[in-house]
């Protein structure tokens, strides 16, 4: 699943260990997320758009 | 970089610190008492089974963490971990059960029984996790 959080996260100036600090996972789950090596589930997939203040589908894209 | 280490871990590695001297107290204790002929009879099977006991508990410290780690990569980092040292535990120990049933090497392990495979496995878990994943999952550095 494509996700644009990378982009996001560079709107706001976040690194990925603050992005990861916002969320209460580790930075490395953000890279994976980031990098389309792992998925969120949906309560995760909720948080970050809660994060970013947009809807689920504005973060993730279909492939 | 910042560490991450959730309470899981810290409660994970606190277990095996503990459950490790356990091990090394109660096999020193076991050897020292079966080489002096100090035990016997139903005793020396108590006394021979406890050394086993904190082995187990790493497998349940292991187990624990699998199910109280909050980060859900994380935890599918020692999930997968987790499988491929009980694939590769059992590999071995199958390859070794057929070697020897056909008496191409000696019977018995030397020592080196499931258990020491099996965290072997951890090992070669962490290293597959690293290969596709760019992370080893144990501490997520």
């Amino acid at each position: 699943m494509n996700n644009r959080l990378k982009v996001l996260r560079a709107e706001h100036g976040w690194s990925q260990q603050d992005l990861a600090d916002r969320l209460e996972v580790s930075r490395q789950s953000v890279n994976a997320i980031e990098t389309g090596r792992y998925d969120p589930s949906l309560p995760l997939a909720f948080r970050i758009a809660d994060v970013f203040d947009l809807a689920i589908e504005a973060i993730f894209l279909r492939e | 970089m910042v560490k991450y280490r959730s309470p899981a871990i810290r409660r994970y590695l606190t277990r095996l610190a503990v459950l490790m001297t356990l091990y090394m107290v109660s096999l020193f204790g076991a050897v020292t008492l079966f080489r002096n002929d100090m035990v016997g009879g139903p005793m020396a099977w108590v006394v021979a089974v406890v050394p086993a006991l904190p082995v187990i508990g790493v497998f349940w410290a292991v187990m624990r963490l699998l199910v109280e780690e909050p980060d859900e990569f994380v935890r599918l980092m020692h999930v997968r971990q987790s499988l491929i040292a009980t694939g590769f535990c059992l590999t071995v120990m199958t390859i070794w059960e057929f070697l020897q049933n056909f008496e191409l090497v000696a019977p018995g392990h030397g020592g080196f029984g499931a258990a020491f495979f099996w965290f072997m496995g951890l090992g070669v878990g962490a290293l597959y996790n690293w290969a596709t994943m760019g992370t080893t999952g144990s501490n997520c550095a």
